[in-house]
Order: structure tokens, then C-alpha cells, then sequence
């Protein structure tokens, strides 16, 4: 009898030990499998801590930059689910949305009317490059990503050959300030004042926090826009496009065989990205307020694909919410730590360098992390 | 409907100058089941990626001949083409995507949709899926197959033996299939998996559906075949019906020439009159995961071929890949006097052990690389062969080609030059290019693992004739595993038979089946024990 019991007793503590185990394992995978986030969580509280900024003006930076930058981040959705990787070719669609600026500015027109009509030219023009970056895309099957960021220097090149030398020149600019003093070529910096605040300014909710001076500003359509966009996703992806992007992102081959036309559903998934890439270039922008002609698509990609990879997206898996956590995480980073390396270590100029080195530094980190996660799982 | 579903009339198709097909002709009529037989390599595959339209055909300069549906001339210019006129195919390589669930690979882009308002604005391909609808269509297809499996599990987990049910499942779920292609359906199947294949093909063909059934088990053929082509080298050599056929007649057809037993019987007859070993194997533990192993002692005599036999998960294929140090392993090796680092797989090779692998396309290829590469880069890596003399070590891209070239030539590889990747070789060549690798280190003692698995019949004996060559002329000592005695016993001069882990026994290659029957089970312990 006292045998059985000690037996029975052993058996449930056994059991109790199988159960710990299994409890401990689920925890470590879902550690392991959130591992970047988490990391970025730890680096964002941390750096929030020694920025010494408050609270309100940490949300409200967040926000603003949240609204501006979402845009950009979701339009990377689709060619990851495609197997296309990350779409370092939404700097071309950058590009459309400054075209649109440019051509607006030239009109001279303002507010929200103009607002839209440069969403509406940089449409076609989005159209246009990302059919031609899909069908590059198509001869270089497999090495997309380094494709796209040769092509997005290639295409600033263009770029600039047509903004310094063609405007003014060939395409008749009617606004004077616009051009550099020699009548050719458009000036670094281009002023859409006009169309500053444009989409966000249409309705903003003020909050105000008793016990500080700032409030919490909301610009509800701009963020409105990034729902939409969220919810068209999410539709996309249930449709029978979506599967089609689905499939030929396991295994074109495969896809091919069951009738899927894979070349095209590839180009439709760029022209997808780059559309929404222009359209978020332009809500980008008339949060900004003026364009740095030169430069301001230069590093879109970069920084588009650095906040999906810290939300915890791969070149081969990224759902919206990875793409909407990233965006926060990534630009809360990109706020605090410039001041918490200056408080830190005590330097202003550490300030700079520690933006540069905060996006490369998080996309080489990011990869990393993802490589060594795949390795865990393999095992 | 008068007259054969499908015919195939001259079909012709080079790949490079190089004529893979040399006019076939081929009917099928309605609810025919149709085997086409040949080894790898005959033009089997080629001719049904014709009939599928498939993109690499076209790619390569398209084909000559004719192909009617019905009666009907098909246009057989794309996968879509081909699925539009009822044919369904069921693909050597399993075409699901891993990462869909049953049903969505079921009714991949034939999936039922639901009208929206962006799909009245935007076509057809924003409509919505009708996952309700998906679930029901796959259940009823799953059903007919008998497969009480869960539509919405994923692909990636199942076992291997549900994807080609799933495959046909999918086709069967195309209301308008008429004519059902099988490309080598059973090559990854247990047998009884197979059996209940060949039975749902059976009761297919009986619902009036046309099979095109490709393989080269022939036992198979017989059994479920309504009229057989064999295929040699790209050409027809016949078709017949299975009364008029035999396994023997068929695969003489297909090989073009006798299959006979290597004769041999030159050798000392046992371990018995050879003293010294060359490599002595002592209380080998290998942790292979399926294939463990628990102490094992053996010694290998110079200069014969010992053959390493048992059933499947008892260990046998552990004491190569334990030897040469793939898998975590503890014990004693001595080669020729020499003691060799277990868990050390360059220290393996460089004391003169090679290793022809059983994972033929994992561990044995660089599938992407070429012939050349895949011969000499283990000799190039740990015996610094194909190099340069100088502090930079360069590659000696002469005497590696004048290696391959001679090697091509010496074993007979079927290829198009030694720059041909080995992913694109067939099974037997790519053995042969297995075999080169290793003979390129210029071992003392051989391991080959499983060297016919995968490959058909007359490439097997070339590469046991390869074996045994090797072993006479060249003096190499080889132990050889492999699940098929007959195999075992045609070429080796002992075999040892592996039972739970254990050394079972030794027997002479010509002792009676009974004997190899019982020693495989375990039962023979108490007539035999330790035998080296």
C-alpha cells in the first residue's frame, strides 16, 4: 500500500516536472521566436530612460512620426509575401510621390486639393516604375533585394539628371525660387509650405495632459489613411490575388505548374508596393513640409526596411502588425537615442552618429538575429 | 466518344543538340491505364513534361511531333493549356506548397470565390475566397481517396506517404479530368502505401478516367496496367500488353541488355585465413538518430568487400556515417595499425577512409556545382590535391579538368561535360559522380552506403560492377551497406548482419536464405555468437 502511494506520489510529481518543462518550452520558443523585438523593447525603454524626455512629448513625437511613416513600412508587405524579399525598390516610388510635389509646387497649388492631385500623379508614374522594377525584378530572380538597392542608386542617378539638368531645360518650370540662380536645375531644398500639413491638419484632436505644456496632437486622417491601408491588406491577402501572391512566394515553380501566371503576379506585387511606397512618400512629405530635393528618397528604403525587420518580419514572413510595431519601435529609437547618447557619453556630435548608426547597425543586427533564429529552428 | 483519349504521334525533343526523344508514339483510351517503363534518363520524364506543356520545354526550343486530345489537336503550350483539356499531373517531386494547408493545396489557383464590391470594379482576382467552399470541395476529393486526414493541417508536418494522396487528390478535385498523369508515384512510398495506390488507380481508371502511369518498379506495372511502353535511350523499344510480358522480359527490354549476377569466388572464402585487419572497429556507439547504434565490434579484412545488412532502424547505416564522423559517436578505431579520431570527419578522410553516402542529394552532391567541382573538392579540401604549390593556394584548374575528364571517362558518367551540374544527371550517374568523389581521395578502405537506392535496374548493376572492379582491379577494400540482400549477396565476400544495434553475425554470401532470414530478425544468436 505505502508502496503504491510512493509510486502514485512519484508519478504526479513526475508529471508536475513533464508539465514545468512543457510550460518552460512554449515560453523559450515564444521568446526565441520574438527574440529581435523583445531586444528592440529593451533598447527602446532603455533609451526613452536616459533621453530624459517626457512622456507627452515622447508620445507626441511617436505619433507624428508613426502617421508619417507607416505608409512607407506597410507598402514593404506584399513583395515579402510574393518571395520577393524586402522591396528596396519603394525608393523609385519615392520618387513618383516627389515627381507629384514637383509638378504641384509648379501649379502653385495648396492645401488639400493639392494635396490630392499630387497623390493622384504619382499614381501612373508609381504604375510605370514599378512595372519596370518588377520586370528586373523577374531577370533576377532570387536576388531581388541586392537588385533593388543597385537600382535605387541607378535611379537616382536618373533622378538627378532630370531634376538638375532636364528641369528648367526640357520641362519648363514656371516658379522661378524653385530653380537654382542659373535658371536649370531645381534648388536642394524645395518649399511645398503650402501643402504642409495638408491631410494631417484636416482634423487634429488636441489632448491635454494636466502637468505639462505640450498636448498630445492626433492627426486623425492622416492615421485614418494608415487604417484604411491596413484594413486593404488585410482584405488583399483574402482574396484571390492574395493567394496567388501567397503561392508564388513558397515556391514559384510550384505555382507555375498549377497555372499561376508567377512573372506577372510578381510585377503586380511590386507595382502594389510601389504605389503605396509613392503614396506614403507624399503623406511623408506634407508632414515634413519642404523637400530636400536630393535626398529625401535616398534613404527610404533603408529605413522602411529596418523598422519591418525589428518588428520582427523576415525577407520571407511579415504581417501588418510586424510592420506597424516595427515603425514604432524603429522612430522611438530613432528619437531617444541620439539624446540618450548625448546624455550618456556626453558629446552632441554623438548625436548624429548615433542615428547612422542606430538604422544600419538595426538592419545588420535584424538580419543577424534572423539568421541565428533559423539556425535555432533548424535544430 | 470513338477513338483513343489521347495520342502522341512522333514526338521528337533534344535538349541541346543532345535527342533525349526520338519519335514516340503513344495511345490512350478512355479508362486505360497506361504504364510507360524505362530507366532514368530514357526520356520518360521529358515526354510527359511535353504532354504537360511544361515552361522548361519551351524554354529549351519547344519539341516535333503531334499531340491530339480526343482527337482533337492540343495546343499543349502551358501548364494551364494542358489542365484546361482535363489532363492532371502528379509530379515526381511533390508540387505542394509546404507552408498551405491541405485544402489550399487542394484547390490551388482553382480556388471558389465570392464576388465584392472591388472585384465588380477591379476583375476577377479581388474576389474573396471561399474558404467554406474550399474545406467542402477538399473533403470530397480527400474522400474518394479514403484519407480521413484533416484538410486544414498544414502540408510541411504530414508524412511523406500523405503527400502523393494529397497530390492526386488535388487533381481528382478538377471536375473535368480525363486523362491522369503519374510520374513515378510509388518511388517514395512504403509498400503498403503503394498498394493502396495502385488500388485507387484501379478504381479511377474504372470511373472511365485514362492513366498515364510512370515507373520503373515492374512488379507494379504488371499489376495494374492495361497496355506498357517501354522507353530505352529516348527511343520506343515496344508496346504490349501485360499478358504478353514478364518482370524479366521488361526489364531486359529496358536495360537493351542481360542482367546476370557478377560471378566472383576468388577470394578467400572467410575472415578466417586473413590474420591481420585493416580496420578494426571496437564497442562503436553511434547516436544516428533512428539508426543507433551500441557497441559494435567488426573488423575489416584487406582487399575484400564486406557487405553490412539488416533491416531499416536497426543500425546499419550507422557505422559508416559513425566512422567517417556525421554523427556524435564513441570507440575504437584502429586502421592499419593506426588509431582514428572519432567526431572528426577531415581527420577520417585523411587517414584514408572514404564515404559514398546513402543521402545521396543531401550529404553527396553539391547539387549546384558541376561534375568537376563535386569530384575533387574533397580531395581539394582535406588532402590539398588540385592546388597550386605557392603561399596563396590557387585551384589547378588543369589537372582537376585532365582528373574529371579521366574519371568521366573511367566510370562512364552519362553527361553532357564535366562542367553539367549533377542536379540535372540522373540518379545512377549522380552515384557514379558519389563514387568518383570518393575514389578521388584514393582511400584504403571504401564505405558506401545504400548504393542503389533510388536508382533503376540497369544502372544498379553498372554501379555494383563498378564496386566490384573497384575491389579486384584496383585493390580497394569496401564495405558496403544496403537494405537489399540480394544485392549484398551478389557482390560481397562476408556479410555482417545488424540486428538492434548490435553485430548479429557474419555469413558467407552464399548461405541460405533462411539462415539470413532469421539472423535479420534476431533469432540466429544462439547457433551463432561473436564472430570476429
Amino acid at each position: 500500500m505505502t508502496a503504491d502511494n510512493r509510486d502514485q506520489s512519484k508519478k504526479l510529481m513526475l508529471q508536475e516536472a513533464e508539465e514545468i518543462t512543457y510550460k518552460e518550452r512554449i515560453w523559450k520558443y515564444y521568446l526565441r521566436k520574438n527574440v529581435v523585438p523583445i531586444f528592440f523593447v529593451v533598447l527602446c525603454v532603455f533609451g526613452g530612460y536616459y533621453s530624459g524626455l517626457s512622456l507627452p512629448f515622447l508620445i507626441n513625437e511617436i505619433i507624428t512620426r508613426m502617421a508619417r511613416n507607416s505608409f512607407l513600412v506597410i507598402s514593404l508587405i506584399i513583395p515579402i509575401l510574393a518571395g520577393m524579399g524586402l522591396n528596396f525598390g519603394i525608393v523609385l516610388g519615392a520618387m513618383a510621390g516627389q515627381f507629384g510635389y514637383i509638378a504641384t509646387a509648379n501649379f502653385q497649388m495648396a492645401g488639400f486639393s493639392g494635396f490630392a492631385v499630387t497623390t493622384l500623379i504619382s499614381i501612373p508614374l508609381s504604375i510605370l516604375f514599378g512595372w519596370l522594377t518588377g520586370k528586373l525584378f523577374n531577370q533576377a530572380k532570387g536576388k531581388e533585394m541586392i537588385t533593388g538597392i543597385i537600382l535605387g542608386f541607378f535611379a537616382n542617378g536618373i533622378y538627378q539628371l532630370i531634376c538638375l539638368y532636364f528641369m528648367g531645360n526640357f520641362i519648363p518650370i514656371r516658379i522661378p525660387t524653385m530653380l537654382l540662380s542659373t535658371g536649370i536645375g531645381l534648388r536642394n531644398t524645395l518649399d511645398i509650405k503650402s501643402m504642409h500639413y495638408a491631410l494631417d491638419n484636416l482634423w487634429k484632436i488636441r489632448i491635454n495632459i494636466p502637468g505639462f505644456i505640450f498636448p498630445i496632437i492626433i492627426p486623425v486622417f492622416t492615421l485614418l489613411a494608415v487604417a484604411v491601408l491596413c484594413l486593404a491588406i488585410h482584405f488583399l491577402i483574402r482574396t484571390k490575388l492574395g493567394q496567388e501572391f501567397r503561392a508564388v512566394g513558397q515556391n514559384r515553380h510550384i505555382a507555375e505548374v498549377a497555372g499561376i501566371k508567377v512573372d506577372r503576379t510578381r510585377v503586380i506585387a511590386i507595382i502594389f508596393s510601389t504605389v503605396l511606397a509613392g503614396i506614403g512618400q507624399v503623406i511623408f512629405l506634407q508632414n515634413l513640409g519642404n523637400i530636400n530635393t536630393y535626398g529625401s528618397h535616398v534613404q527610404v528604403g533603408t529605413f522602411a526596411v529596418a523598422a519591418i525587420l525589428i518588428g520582427g518580419a523576415s525577407v520571407s514572413k511579415a504581417t501588418i502588425g510586424q510592420a506597424l510595431l516595427g515603425t514604432l519601435l524603429f522612430h522611438t529609437l530613432f528619437i531617444v537615442s541620439p539624446l540618450a547618447g548625448k546624455n550618456l557619453i556626453g558629446d552632441a556630435m554623438i548625436g548624429e552618429y548615433f542615428r547612422v548608426f542606430v538604422t544600419y547597425g538595426v538592419i545588420g543586427l535584424a538580419l543577424a538575429l534572423h539568421a541565428w533564429q533559423a539556425r535555432q529552428k533548424r535544430r | 466518344m470513338t477513338g483513343p483519349r489521347l495520342e502522341m504521334k512522333n514526338i521528337r525533343k533534344d535538349y541541346f543538340g543532345n535527342k533525349v526523344l526520338k519519335g514516340i508514339n503513344i495511345a490512350v483510351e478512355p479508362g486505360e491505364v497506361h504504364a510507360i517503363v524505362g530507366e532514368n534518363g530514357a526520356g520518360k520524364s521529358t515526354l510527359m513534361n511535353i504532354l504537360f506543356g511544361m515552361p522548361v520545354i519551351h524554354s529549351t526550343g519547344g519539341f516535333k511531333g503531334k499531340i491530339l486530345f480526343n482527337g482533337k489537336p492540343a495546343p499543349s503550350s502551358s501548364p494551364e493549356d494542358a489542365m484546361a483539356l482535363g489532363i492532371g499531373m502528379v509530379h515526381q517531386e511533390f508540387m505542394l506548397l509546404p507552408g498551405f494547408t491541405v485544402m489550399e493545396n487542394i484547390k490551388l489557383n482553382r480556388e471558389p470565390t465570392i464576388p465584392n464590391i472591388w472585384s465588380r470594379f477591379l476583375g476577377d482576382k479581388m474576389k474573396t475566397l471561399d474558404i467554406q467552399k474550399m474545406r467542402k470541395d477538399a473533403r470530397a476529393s480527400l474522400e474518394k481517396l479514403d484519407l480521413g486526414i484533416d484538410e486544414m493541417l498544414k502540408v510541411a508536418g504530414l508524412p511523406v506517404g500523405f503527400m502523393q494522396f494529397i497530390e492526386i487528390a488535388r487533381e481528382l478535385d478538377k471536375d473535368n479530368l480525363q486523362l491522369l498523369v503519374l510520374d513515378e508515384p510509388t518511388a517514395v512510398l512504403t509498400e503498403a502505401d503503394a498498394d493502396t495506390l495502385l488500388e485507387t488507380v484501379k478504381r479511377l481508371s474504372k470511373q472511365g478516367i485514362s492513366v498515364l502511369f510512370i515507373t520503373h518498379r515492374l512488379d507494379e506495372v504488371l499489376k495494374i496496367s492495361d497496355k506498357i511502353t517501354v522507353l530505352r535511350d529516348g527511343e520506343q523499344v515496344a508496346t504490349m500488353k501485360p499478358e504478353e510480358a514478364t518482370v524479366g522480359k521488361l526489364a531486359e527490354l529496358m536495360v537493351g541488355r542481360k542482367i546476370q549476377a557478377v560471378t566472383r569466388k576468388d577470394k578467400c572464402e572467410t575472415d578466417m585465413e586473413c590474420p591481420e585487419p585493416l580496420l578494426s572497429i571496437r564497442n562503436l556507439h553511434v547516436e544516428m538518430p533512428g539508426e543507433e547504434l551500441h557497441g559494435v565490434n567488426l573488423d575489416v579484412v584487406p582487399g575484400e568487400i564486406l557487405g553490412i545488412g539488416g533491416l531499416a532502424g536497426h543500425g546499419k547505416i550507422g557505422i559508416a556515417n559513425g566512422i567517417m564522423g556525421l554523427y556524435p559517436s564513441t570507440g575504437e578505431i584502429v586502421l592499419n595499425g593506426k588509431p582514428v579520431p572519432l567526431n572528426n570527419p577531415i581527420a577520417a578522410l585523411n587517414s584514408g577512409m572514404a564515404f559514398v553516402s546513402e543521402d545521396r542529394r543531401g550529404i553527396g552532391l553539391l547539387l549546384e556545382d558541376s561534375i568537376e567541382m563535386n569530384i575533387i573538392v574533397q580531395a581539394m579540401q582535406s588532402q590539398g590535391k588540385f592546388l597550386k604549390k605557392g603561399i596563396i593556394q590557387l585551384m589547378d584548374f588543369e589537372t582537376s579538368r585532365r582528373h574529371t575528364e579521366k574519371m568521366i571517362k573511367d566510370l562512364d558518367i552519362r553527361c553532357t561535360g564535366p562542367d553539367q551540374l549533377t542536379r540535372r544527371l540522373s540518379g545512377g550517374n549522380q552515384q557514379k559522380v558519389c563514387i568518383a568523389k570518393a575514389l578521388t581521395l584514393e582511400p584504403r578502405v571504401l564505405f558506401v552506403s545504400e548504393p542503389t537506392r533510388g536508382i533503376d535496374v540497369g544502372a544498379k548493376r553498372l554501379v555494383l560492377n563498378l564496386l566490384v572492379e573497384l575491389n579486384r582491379k584496383a585493390g580497394v577494400t569496401i564495405v558496403m551497406t544496403s537494405s537489399e540482400l540480394a544485392e549484398l549477396r551478389s557482390v560481397c565476400d562476408r556479410i555482417a548482419i545488424i540486428y538492434k544495434g548490435r553485430l548479429e553475425g557474419i555469413l558467407p554470401p552464399d548461405d541460405s536464405n533462411e539462415r539470413f532470414g532469421l539472423m535479420m530478425a534476431g533469432a540466429l544468436t544462439h547457433h551463432m555468437k561473436e564472430v570476429s
